[in-house]
């Protein structure tokens, strides 16, 4: 699918993004810009304590409250559900019992926000206290009472390992063995849209949800379920996300009860989340405890690594079984590690639910591993850069993990920033006080496997073209600010050589649009964008049949550029693209087609191999520059050089600012941001709130608190993606918290094994130095935990085919993959 | 989204309508300017008020009044907009501190509403009190409304919310005067009067009083007199100050300090008056021993508790080092540390 | 509780918009709710974030923390404003041509602050700039392209044609390495 750059009209040049317009001139109706008819107001009444037995709910103050049309409570939505099949442990208002403060619990609507605000207010709950777990060392120490009753026993929501390889022979041919333990701490999406929802009834027993969702086919499946509508009867269309960044990717509560609070009043329901309820809903960044051991070659060379990461997951499963998962699955895919050990668990803790932020369960591994190769690199007396350079995994790899790389764009990646910067002369030679870091990371294009079972597509697009020359693209996906939308309207432009102003998108509405599953995971430009491609093609060469047939030309020498169909041989003997539609509809009848994606059949055939798999994977390096006072701890990002293997630009202009986008929030990660809790004295209080749930005290960069940033992309189409292009969204995020904590050590000569990077951090660790302790700060050790040896897999080196020795269920997966294996689901024209 | 409660809006347009309707409604009563403060409050629902009175449409308490650009008493209507303060030709030539600390208060949009005489008043701040009703309902709500213990010290019998407002110490160390009105008549009141250490009670300002002015001493910044302000925060703008400190420093002719003031911000329930560490400065020029002496006092007197951002025991680590940093500044010397991007050059 | 609504006529974007409304309502919520002036967004409610950011009497105040009452006889501008025609304001075609819009939510109270600094200074520096915009959070853009934007409506405003850097559109070509992007920036037609 990859194409000379020469024979491109639209990709690679920028372009003022389809959506530009409406949204520098208001026009854009974000969720909660939408008014219907009648339409009443809903708030939910939160959970102040943070475990407890419900024991009564009182309405009755609040029924006497003006306005009130009516309620909501637990036994009105008594089906649970959960973005993932395998835990579906939450409820629209809880049942029984709370579990963080913020859990919904009663919902009240009314004719007005003030009045539904007020009667919120006036509900009084009755609770029987349950004594509070608040990480995960608590987690593992009081296994009673249980948050959940499912999960790996206790208050553990999963334990597992995963051994590749003969691991106890890598670490023997290991010359020496570093080890280290580093946190990683819980931030949050901060979206600058708070969530919104509106539900209207249709007909009978039928509704509609507009949210601010990233995943409306999902929302759709489980409003299906919870409200036990056939999927039919219920439509969910995604609005323009204010923000994503993997804070809308999951089922909100807000959503379903706002669905079955329409339905039950029958007039249009509006709920739009305050700030503070946004903290509440989360599913961010899991604060994340790791032990990372290494082996190395004399020579800088890996040998073997055996990671241990302990998550803290909050009170709900959400996303959590694959976070775990990714807590590990990406480390291989940058570095050729042959022997690999992953030991993880994820704690339910009774706060607001941890899930999937802007890379979901990897940076902080991913910080693990950077930081631990620069101490390492340091230790062997090997250049940072070079060390990486010397473990590059070479492109078409088949990972000690059965990760199937593609293309591998890293090493020009490294070389970009390591020439940029002047890292050569000047990483180790600055003054005190300044200093240089570098890191890399990797990421998923969209994943191999979908959430639930089955063999659809992942990814559906349909066109409708007629003779006016317009073409309507209907696709699932939502768009979220990161140019969703653009790129589906620039891979069809491009196929067919038409003006993006010739295109109509209609996306992400259920009833109207082929299922996507959505905008997470990096998947829309090569999942979404192969359908695209796949369907636009399929109009193609529906045109070039016909038209071939009128001038009696062979079709392979048509060309389809600046809106005409000509011949390559003789472009004068050619017609309008408008024209050629019209010779194809007179040929075949009323036009539409429609692509499919699905990803390849991963290699790994063992259980918990659904994460990590994907059609390819992008790479990114960067070095950070700072400037650390010694005398305060404060430190500045000076520059920031980063870059991005993207394969493809498909819009340049945009791909840059997914750069500078990620560049940020991983800054605002590493310099300050904290999802932080509080508890109150437990003699006086069995309070444990959220610390500072507001714009304010949550803190996140202003346009002063931004370094200059030199962004270089590395193009290297890659066969997986539509003309080669990659994802952008969330890899550049995942070098920069490592390379700012390298770059204080190059600075000062101490290490922050942590994140955020507090100057008092900072100090403690350089006042430590000056007493000739450790000049580290950062935890002391990881908790002494019993990780079952429950999954032996062999690497391909050694030999392995991808299962288990003792996976009982890789086995049967086995007989039914080869059973079904076979090529991207085909779609015929319609 | 977050709304107001109901209230009674009136807006008075003198300052004696002013005073005649707090005088007339009461307690229940509350006065607005840029409500930059109050409306966030009122939102959450740890401030509220019957009746609140406008003060926007009072002509006489808008606007600088000062004798040209020489010397002279300068006076600064109490409802002048920040943004107006900090740039003032007059301010920043005579008072380049004062507009510093008024630059460095929130941002800009933020500037453009709130007044000099609302930032004096402003409410004291603690992560356990500017919360909404549903979070505190969840602490069981905190001394300074509606509960009974002060979360950030369970046993102290005083609530350690602290002031956060940036311009209070500037114009305590200046020697700023505020006039304060009444249905009773007028006094004026050094701004360090102005305070009283306590979280709940933090103004003396009578309920019934209204802040007219702000008065700034006849002296200005000159070759004798210096001063500086220096602010500690997260990010380079919005933030409220975890730590500020302003100095004033007048010295004789042959550079002896004469006369020094010392405040300190966001580590006490009222802007800090650092005697003693002024005291040290006294008696001889202003100089690397004096300026070390001064900010170790300082450090000793600041009380930083955990009720805003960054760790508590840093901050007051922080307290000698930035009020060593603004004296030196004074002094001609480097810092020390590295200066806040956020904190404006000093004109003069 | 019963309390008498207030009936005002408001003036937006040049325009008279006679309203009924509590009179505790904002400006922010009288602007979208009575007035159906939707583009104007919020982030807080709080003043913390700017996100709701809108011109009175041409200074950038945040809508969120103003009574509606407070507004009256005094001139309200909105993003729904900054339109000549079916023209784009050299800001807004800025915004739209870099991407300094991603979600679009901050970027009509960016456009708007925007909008005031460059009315009180035509050729702001880019430190200037930043100070100008230190209310807005954005959470997409690093805040990068929107700086150029501004740069670039600046000088478009200035009566200058000086579209921004090659790097801004396509980064900088990876040092040591052929370059494979194309090395010209194409000027972006207004609209």
């Amino acid at each position: 699918m990859t194409e000379p750059r020469a024979a491109l009209n639209l990709i690679g040049k920028p372009f003022r993004r389809v959506d530009g317009r409406a949204k520098v001139t208001g026009q854009t109706r974000f969720a909660d810009d939408l008014t219907f008819p009648r339409m009443c107001f809903m708030r939910l009444h939160r959970s102040t304590v943070p475990h407890a037995r419900i024991v009564e709910i009182h309405l009755e103050k609040a029924e006497k409250m003006p306005g009130v049309l009516g309620f909501l409570t637990g036994e009105d939505l008594p089906v649970s559900f959960g973005i993932l099949p395998m835990s579906r442990d939450e409820h629209g208002l809880a049942v029984g019992k709370v579990r963080y403060v913020g859990d919904p619990v009663v919902a009240v609507a009314a004719l007005t926000e003030e009045q539904a605000e007020a009667a919120a207010r006036a509900v009084e709950i009755e609770y029987e206290p349950l004594a509070t777990i608040s990480s995960v060392e608590e987690a593992l120490a009081n296994p009673e009472p249980r948050i959940h009753e499912h999960g790996s026993g206790g208050n553990l929501h999963r334990k597992k390992s995963m051994i590749f390889g003969d691991l106890e022979q890598g670490f023997e041919e290991a010359d020496v063995i570093f080890e280290d333990t580093l946190f990683y701490g819980g931030n949050t999406h901060l979206a600058m849209e708070q969530h919104a929802s509106v539900a209207v009834p249709e007909d009978d027993e039928r509704v509609t949800l507009y949210s601010s969702t990233q995943i409306p086919h999902y929302v759709h499946r489980a409003l299906a379920r919870v409200l036990e509508l056939p999927a039919s009867r219920v439509r969910v269309v995604a609005c323009p996300n204010g923000g994503g960044f993997g804070g809308k990717s999951d089922i909100m509560n807000h959503e379903i009860v706002t669905a079955k609070m329409a339905l039950v009043l029958g007039r249009p329901v509006k709920i739009s989340l305050t700030r503070e309820e946004v903290f509440y809903c989360h599913r961010g960044r899991h604060p994340m405890l790791m032990h990372l051991r290494t082996g190395f070659g004399k020579d800088g060379s890996l040998k073997a690594q055996h990671l241990k990461t302990a998550l803290d997951g909050g009170a709900y499963s959400s996303y959590g079984v694959a976070s775990t998962l990714y807590a590990g699955a990406l480390q291989t895919a940058t570095y050729e590690l042959p022997r690999y050990r992953f030991d993880t668990l994820r704690a339910f803790t009774n706060k607001p639910p941890c899930g999937p932020k802007r890379g979901h369960g990897t940076p902080q591994p991913r910080f693990g591993y950077e930081v631990h190769l620069d101490k390492a690199a340091h230790a062997l007396g090997i250049d940072p850069a070079d060390l990486r350079l010397r473990n590059l995994a070479p492109a078409g790899l088949i990972t000690a993990n059965w990760l199937q790389l593609s293309s591998v764009g890293l090493g020009r990646c490294i070389e970009a920033v390591v020439e940029g910067s002047g890292w050569r002369r000047r990483y180790g030679k600055l003054p005190h006080g300044r200093g240089l870091g570098l890191a890399c990371g990797a990421y998923i294009c969209g994943v191999g496997l979908p959430l639930y079972r089955g063999e659809m597509p992942h990814s559906g697009v349909q066109l409708k073209l007629d003779r006016s020359g317009g073409v309507a693209v209907f696709c699932g996906q939502a768009e979220i600010g990161q140019g969703s939308d653009s790129v589906l309207a620039a891979i069809v432009a491009e196929v067919l050589g038409i003006e993006l102003a010739d295109i109509r998108l209609v996306v992400a509405d259920t009833d109207l649009t082929p299922v996507e599953f959505g905008s997470y995971a990096s998947r829309v430009t090569v999942m979404m964008g192969n359908a695209a491609y796949d369907g636009a093609q399929r109009a193609r060469e529906l045109i070039a049949t016909a038209v071939a047939e009128r001038f009696e030309v062979d079709s392979e020498r048509l060309v389809f550029a600046e809106s005409r169909v000509f011949d390559a041989e003789d472009p004068e003997k050619g017609l309008s693209f408008a024209a050629a539609v019209a010779i194809a509809e007179t040929r075949f009848g009323t036009l539409g087609t429609t692509g499919s994606y699905r990803p390849p059949t991963p290699p790994g055939r063992f259980q918990g191999s659904g994460v990590g798999p994907s059609p390819t994977y992008s790479y990114s390096a960067a070095v950070i520059e700072v400037e650390v006072d010694p005398a305060t701890g404060l430190f500045d990002v000076e520059h920031v050089w980063i870059a991005h293997d993207i394969g493809r630009c498909i819009n340049p202009a945009l791909v840059v600012g997914q750069v500078e986008g990620s560049v940020y929030m991983g800054l605002g990660e590493v310099m300050m941001e904290e999802q932080a809790f509080r508890r109150l004295p437990p003699r006086l209080s069995g309070a444990l709130v959220h610390k500072t749930p507001s714009l304010l005290e949550y803190k996140s960069p202003t346009f002063r608190d931004v370094p200059p940033v030199t962004t270089y992309l590395i193009e290297e189409p890659d066969p997986a993606g539509p003309f080669g292009a990659k994802e952008v969204g969330q890899g550049p995020l995942l070098p920069i918290p490592p390379a700012a904590a390298n770059a204080v050590f190059d600075a000062v000569g101490v290490r922050v094994d942590q994140v955020p990077i507090h100057p008092h951090m900072i100090l403690r660790a350089l006042e430590d130095k000056a007493r000739g302790k450790e000049g580290r700060f950062g935890p002391a050790a990881f908790p002494d935990v019993d990780f079952p040896r429950n999954l032996i897999v062999p690497t391909p080196a050694e030999g392995g085919d991808g299962t288990a020795l003792n996976d009982p269920r890789s086995q049967k997966q086995a007989g039914r993959q080869a059973a079904k294996e076979k090529p991207s689901a085909a779609s015929a024209p319609v | 989204m977050l709304r107001l409660p109901r209230f009674e809006f009136r807006v008075a347009g003198s300052a004696s309508e002013a005073v005649a309707i707090l005088a007339g409604e009461g307690p229940g009563t509350r006065l607005v300017a840029g409500g930059t403060d109050l409306w966030p409050n009122m939102k959450r629902r740890h401030q509220s008020a019957r009746t609140v009175v406008s003060l926007m449409s009072i002509p006489e308490l808008q606007g600088i009044v000062g004798n040209g650009g020489g010397e002279g008493e300068l006076r600064i209507g109490a409802t002048t907009c920040l943004a107006d303060v900090a740039a003032s030709a007059t301010v920043r030539e005579r008072y380049p501190a004062l507009a510093r600390a008024v630059d460095a208060i929130s941002s800009p949009p933020l500037r453009n509403m709130g007044t000099l005489g609302g930032n004096l008043c402003l409410d004291t701040r603690c992560t356990y009190y500017n919360q909404t009703e549903e979070w505190r309902r969840s602490i069981d709500y905190c001394m300074k409304e509606a509960g009974s213990v002060c979360w950030v010290a369970p046993s102290s019998p005083r609530c350690w919310a602290h002031s956060a407002s940036d311009s209070a110490p500037m114009l305590a160390a200046l020697g700023g005067r505020v006039k304060l009105v009444s249905a009773a008549g007028e006094r004026v009141l050094p701004v360090a009067e102005l305070f009283a250490n306590d979280g709940i009670d933090y103004l003396e300002k009578a309920a019934d009083e209204l802040l007219t002015e702000v008065l700034l001493p006849p002296e200005s910044d000159s070759r004798h007199s210096k001063s500086s302000f220096w602010k500690l925060r997260r990010r380079g703008s919005i933030d409220f100050a975890v730590l500020s400190v302003a100095a004033w420093v007048r010295t004789d002719a042959a550079g002896v300090v004469e006369e020094a003031r010392i405040y300190l911000g966001a580590v006490a329930s009222a802007p800090l008056a650092a005697t003693s560490a002024a005291a040290a400065l006294l008696g001889e020029p202003l100089g690397e021993e004096s300026i070390a002496e001064a900010a170790r006092r300082a450090r000793k007197a600041a009380t930083p508790m955990d009720n805003t951002d960054f760790q508590v025991q840093w901050r007051g680590r922080m307290v000698e080092l930035y009020t060593a940093a603004a004296l030196r500044e004074i002094a001609g010397l480097d810092p020390g540390v590295r200066a806040p991007r956020h904190l404006t050059v000093l004109s003069s | 509780m019963t309390h008498a609504m207030t009936t005002l006529t408001l003036r937006v974007n040049g325009e008279d918009h006679t309203v009924a409304f509590p009179a505790h309502h904002t400006l922010l919520e009288v602007l979208r709710e009575r007035c159906g002036l939707t583009g104007t967004k919020h982030g807080c409610e709080l003043g913390e974030c700017g996100t709701c950011t809108v011109l009175v009497d041409g200074r950038a105040v945040l809508s969120c923390l103003m009574l509606a009452v407070e507004t009256e006889d005094r001139s309200i501008e909105t993003v729904e404003g900054l339109m000549d025609g079916n023209r784009l304001h050299p800001l807004q075609a800025a915004f739209a041509d870099l991407g300094a819009a991603q979600c679009g939510y901050c970027t009509p109270g960016v456009l708007m602050t925007s909008k005031a600094l460059l009315e009180a200074d035509g050729d702001p520096s880019e430190a200037e700039i930043r100070e100008a915009l230190s209310g807005n959070l954005c959470r997409c853009t690093g805040y990068h392209k929107i700086v150029q934007a501004v740069l670039w409506a600046a000088a478009r405003l200035r009566g200058e044609d000086s579209a921004p850097s090659a790097e801004v559109f396509y980064g900088s070509p990876p040092p040591g390495q052929e370059a494979s992007s194309s090395s010209s920036s194409e000027a972006h037609d207004d609209d």
